[in-house]
């Protein structure tokens, strides 16, 4: 479904984020991208959703190269991204911000439809509808950004750190939540640095280092090597 | 002395909705694209002319000059973002900073080029005349002009708060790199912003029209203020621009009366000084 072929990308002016990176994400599966601070795991993301180019290198969407659709028409490839710090409209009540999340669908009812499954799936989104986005708590925040990326009714759902800043209490339930959507048959790409929970709903995983993959295999595969054993998990 | 007040009061108001249409445009291109279009007093002025000009032309009086003020000046906002604007917006602050200034000054001289540094006036408007209500007089084309800047700020309230093209505008204020992710193209964004809040200073241009002289220099006192009142009621907001346009007319009258006119517009910028000094985010800026 997504993959990248020797990607090159770096900051406007700066020194290459990732360099010659390729991987695949095949339909249906929760792929995870893990690594520290700075291994250039954000970098691929927002390369996908188009907020950046790559500098060499491919990155294909079921074979069309995503590289020439403007960032703006990404989400209407079936792409969504739930970015990193949540980045709502805080100022706009929770609604408005789901509302949002389904400009790029032209047809009303779809966007209906998306409202009611988002809604069911965060009964506390339904609770807050009219609260700005700034006023809910970080966890109610995350379920907002999850939800206004669901809006879009996505093939393929991109999250960036979902458990950054969170209540380490709702951590695992963030993770619930991305484990049920995929199984209603999402695709999910997730962007970790919280290493244990990211592989253990993971179908497969990359483990990158400075821009790097170093290592790839099946999330519970991965749990048990060695590299990321004494790497992420301190074992 | 109370009779006197509240006559101050009313112009006051009469003169601070309007300036509040006039910061809405303003404060909404800030917003969106975090550039002060220093051109915006000489849109106004533009609009005064169109407005002037239709009627010792053609006879049009300014009040059916307002659609054509309105979509004459958003077409020039939406021209000057494609072909000036945009081409700076990646660039250097200062080039962001200069490009309308650089507008600015074309138009002033052009302006005096074409139709003279003369002051003119719109003589018989189809609106004139005052009414007595009790103590106060009240001029007619004045209080008509205010009344239509109050619909006119609300209508584009509304649109921003319950269209798709309203939130998305929003939207794209708040955070942009979200908008694009939400399959918003922020780039017409832009171009609409730049249009509507130039739109808007159109059409406080044909009501000003209707009252006030009509020279090429007129839009310099009026952009200043503007600045002030965008900066008052924080930078990129709607509400602070308009609860901040009333807020400066009054003073501004009560200024002249309790100290003396000449003071007028001192006493509105010592205000803008007072507040960058002590709330630099404005009444309802974040």
């Amino acid at each position: 479904m997504l993959e990248l072929k020797n990607a090159s990308i770096g900051y406007k002016g700066g020194v290459l984020a990732v360099q010659d990176v390729s991987f695949t994400v095949k339909e249906g599966e929760v792929v995870s991208l893990v690594g520290s601070n700075g291994a250039g795991k954000s970098t691929l993301l927002r390369a996908i959703s188009g907020l950046l180019r790559p500098r060499a290198g491919e990155i294909l969407f079921n074979g069309e190269p995503l590289h020439a659709v403007p960032p703006y028409d990404i989400v209407r490839k079936g792409i969504a991204m739930v970015p990193e710090g949540r980045q709502l409209f805080g100022r706009l009540p929770v609604i408005d911000n789901l509302r949002l999340g389904a400009y790029a669908l032209s047809s009303k009812a779809d966007a209906e439809r998306s409202l009611a499954e988002v809604l069911g799936l965060f009964p506390r989104l339904a609770e807050r509808k009219g609260q700005r986005a700034e006023t809910l708590s970080g966890g109610e925040q995350q379920q907002l950004a999850i939800g206004r990326g669901l809006m879009s009714r996505p093939k393929l759902l991109m999250l960036d750190e979902p458990s950054l800043g969170i209540m380490p209490k709702l951590v695992s339930e963030i993770f619930r939540t991305i484990r049920e959507i995929s199984k209603k048959g999402l695709t999910v790409l997730l962007v970790e640095q919280n290493v244990f929970e990211a592989l253990d709903i993971s179908d497969r995983a990359y483990v990158l280092q400075t821009g790097k993959i170093v290592l790839d295999g099946q999330g519970k595969e991965l749990l048990q090597s060695d590299m990321v054993r004494k790497a992420f998990l301190g074992m | 002395m109370y009779e006197q007040l509240a006559q101050q009061i009313v112009n006051g108001l009469l003169i601070g909705f309007l300036y509040s249409l006039i910061a809405i445009g303003l404060t909404m291109i800030w917003g969106v694209m975090n550039i002060i279009n220093f051109a915006h007093g000489d849109f106004l002025m533009l609009g005064m002319f169109i407005s002037f000009w239709l009627y010792t032309l053609y006879g049009l009086d300014p009040l059916f000059s307002i659609p054509i003020c309105a979509g004459a000046l958003f077409l020039l906002g939406l021209l000057i973002y494609r072909f000036l604007v945009s081409k700076v917006m990646t660039g250097p602050g200062l080039a962001q900073l200069v490009v309308t200034f650089g507008v600015s000054i074309f138009i002033a001289n052009a302006a005096v080029y074409f139709w003279t540094p003369d002051f003119r006036m719109i003589q018989n408007p189809l609106l004139s005349g005052t009414w007595t209500l009790g103590a106060v007089d009240l001029s007619i084309p004045k209080a008509i002009a205010s009344a239509g800047s109050v619909v006119v700020s609300f209508l584009v309230f509304l649109f921003l708060r319950k269209t798709k093209t309203g939130k998305a505008i929003l939207a794209t204020e708040m955070n942009r790199d979200s908008a694009l992710l939400m399959g918003i193209n922020t780039e017409r964004v832009n171009a609409l912003s730049f249009g509507i809040g130039s739109a808007l200073v159109g059409i406080a241009g044909a009501f000003l029209s209707m009252y006030y002289y009509i020279y090429p220099q007129v839009g310099g006192t009026f952009g200043l203020i503007s600045f002030c009142i965008v900066a008052l009621g924080g930078f990129g907001s709607i509400e602070g621009a308009f609860v901040a346009g009333i807020l400066i007319g009054i003073v501004q009258t009560l200024g002249g009366y309790f100290f003396d006119p000449a003071y007028k517009y001192a006493i509105v910028f010592a205000m803008y000084l007072v507040t960058v000094w002590i709330r630099p985010q404005g009444l309802l800026g974040w």
